[in-house]
């Protein structure tokens, strides 16, 4: 990639990218997930669901740990992992604060499997380095498939479920009087949580997750009046960081979820410098 | 029974797990009453809502509103909460969350026009058609009060169930709010059952006193219960409730009662 030079003619420098599979195959399924993690992601802020969020994708490590381990795909062990984790997590209880212990307490467990996982995997410790901070320039053209369809159904699930999940995301007690079915509501949004996380592994890895799903729905929290504005916003905010984080690494030499996680942290602390909640 | 009524308990237990908080209540409210719903922390207040609102289910005895067993999702009743947790951080505004009063328990997605016109109608109600465009953040919890008894008119119920309304507010805003809620019992002739703690603010505005303690309830004019042979029998101990020039009541006998049941414990 070294030969490559930025020429500040930007669609002839987007173009030339695109010549490279897999340089086209990160901007397709980085797109995806960027929107994904933007839409989840808000309503992750909402409900307070960010520590769920966490210990969710390092489930997943485990599960793509696991999955490497026998010669699977990390995509299919990370699924398994973070769906059976959000299930799990979903019947723990329906407040953030009363799960938290919980969660913390099954994180710890899974953490210790996937350490264990890697030290029996015998391959090259790259795989274990991807999962951690993601390998967006790796991805194939069947992930981006199944990124688009996993991606595709949590898009649905939410437009479904949109106005009953704000409901309760704002005013719990409320909406379960007004005949919400919040335990069930509570265990769907779990796993759509844990689809969006587990694609989301593939561009950023389960340790700079926040940087998609928590930091671009907190700015637009903040900015948003209007739930489908702030929607908007974090999936604008997301989408920008992967497009320029992918756009820069392929001239520069370092990882593109650095430039992801640069970007999201400097648009959030413009957002806290400019907008004051009026 | 009354015809008029639209609660109606008959030897109604309630509590949790088997184990009852109160028993055998027997009482009718009819429509457009102003009832206050008073007693100790702890003796099943919050319990007759759950009831009321189809969230749990009666020990024993019969239970019927609006002419109906109570179940959840009912639109005729609304409901404000005691607390509500509301990040310093969120900047949706007012009235989005009035309008999910009115849509908030539809699938999809909706226009986002729709009950506009419902929830600034619910926020002139209530006096706060000026927060409407007001991020829930930056409110006041009077501010945030005011809008969350939009959000529970905003479907136009017939009952309002408000769990303690008047707790942390200053006395310029408990008189504003206790106003305004007479005001929607009577024009709207919403009846209205209010949880307080202390009875004075309403004095002027009640029709009926509810009075649940040590596993009972009684209920009637102010006049009725809140004096020292009805709260005396009620407690099983002496209590005496004192008036001032003003017609403020002062109850005095209740801490002891409070004591003597935490020794048993």
């Amino acid at each position: 990639m070294n030969t490559l030079t930025f020429s500040w003619n930007i669609w002839n420098d987007v173009l030339t990218m695109w010549q490279y599979d897999f340089m086209r195959h990160a901007f397709e399924a980085g797109t995806i997930i960027a929107i994904v993690a933007g839409v989840v992601g808000y309503f992750v802020v909402l409900r307070k669901s960010s520590f769920a969020a966490h210990a969710l994708s390092h489930i997943g490590f485990t599960g793509a740990a696991g999955a490497v381990l026998i010669g699977l795909t990390p995509l299919f062990g990370l699924l398994a992992f973070t769906l059976g984790g959000g299930l799990l997590i979903a019947t723990l209880g329906t407040r953030a604060a009363e799960r938290d212990v919980q969660i913390g307490t099954v994180l710890a467990f899974m953490l210790g499997l996937g350490v264990l996982f890697i030290s029996l995997y015998t391959g090259y410790a790259t795989e274990a380095y991807s999962l951690l901070f993601g390998e967006i320039l790796g991805i194939s053209s069947s992930d981006v498939l199944v990124t688009a369809i996993a991606g595709g159904i949590i898009i649905l699930v939410s437009i479904a479920i949109y106005r009953p999940l704000l409901f309760m995301s704002l005013d719990q007690a409320v909406a379960e009087a007004k005949g919400i079915p919040v335990y069930t509501l509570g265990i769907i949004f779990m796993l759509l949580i844990a689809t969006a996380t587990s694609i989301s592994v593939q561009v950023v890895g389960v340790l700079l997750i926040f940087a998609l799903m928590i930091t671009p729905a907190a700015i637009a929290q903040r900015i948003a009046k209007r739930p489908i504005v702030g929607i908007g916003i974090s999936v604008s905010v997301a989408l920008l960081a992967t497009w320029l984080g992918l756009f820069i690494a392929f001239y520069l030499p370092y990882p593109v979820s650095f430039f992801i996680t640069t970007t999201t942290f400097m648009l959030f602390l413009a957002s806290r410098f400019v907008f004051k909640t009026t | 029974m009354n015809s008029n009524s639209i609660i109606t308990a008959a030897n109604l237990s309630g509590g949790y797990k088997n184990t009852p908080v109160w028993s055998e209540a027997s009482f009718e409210i009819a429509k457009g009453e102003f009832i206050v719903i008073l007693g100790p922390n702890g003796a099943g207040k919050t319990t007759l809502f759950k009831l009321l609102l189809g969230l749990s289910k009666p020990l024993s005895g019969e239970l019927s509103v609006l002419g109906q067993k109570p179940s959840r999702g009912n639109s005729r009743i609304g409901y404000v909460p005691q607390s509500h947790d509301i990040d310093r951080d969120i900047g949706i505004e007012a009235l989005e969350i009035v309008k999910l009063g009115l849509t908030g328990t539809r699938w999809g997605m909706g226009f986002s026009k729709t009950g506009t016109k419902e929830a600034i109608e619910a926020l002139r109600l209530v006096h706060a058609e000026e927060l409407a465009r007001k991020s829930l953040g930056s409110m006041s919890g009077g501010e945030l009060q005011r809008v969350f008894l939009a959000q529970a008119l905003v479907s136009k119920p017939d009952i309002l169930l408000l769990d303690e309304p008047l707790a942390n507010l200053d006395i310029r805003r408990e008189s504003n709010l206790v106003h305004i809620l007479s005001d929607i019992a009577k024009k709207e002739q919403v009846t209205v059952l209010l949880i307080a703690h202390n009875s004075n603010p309403l004095l002027s505005v009640l029709d009926k006193v509810l009075y649940v303690a040590n596993g009972k309830m009684t209920i009637g004019t102010p006049e009725s219960v809140l004096n020292s042979a009805s709260l005396s029998e009620l407690y099983g101990i002496t209590i005496e409730v004192l008036k001032d020039s003003l017609g403020r009541l002062a109850i005095i006998g209740i801490e002891e009662s409070g004591r003597h049941d935490h020794d048993h414990e």
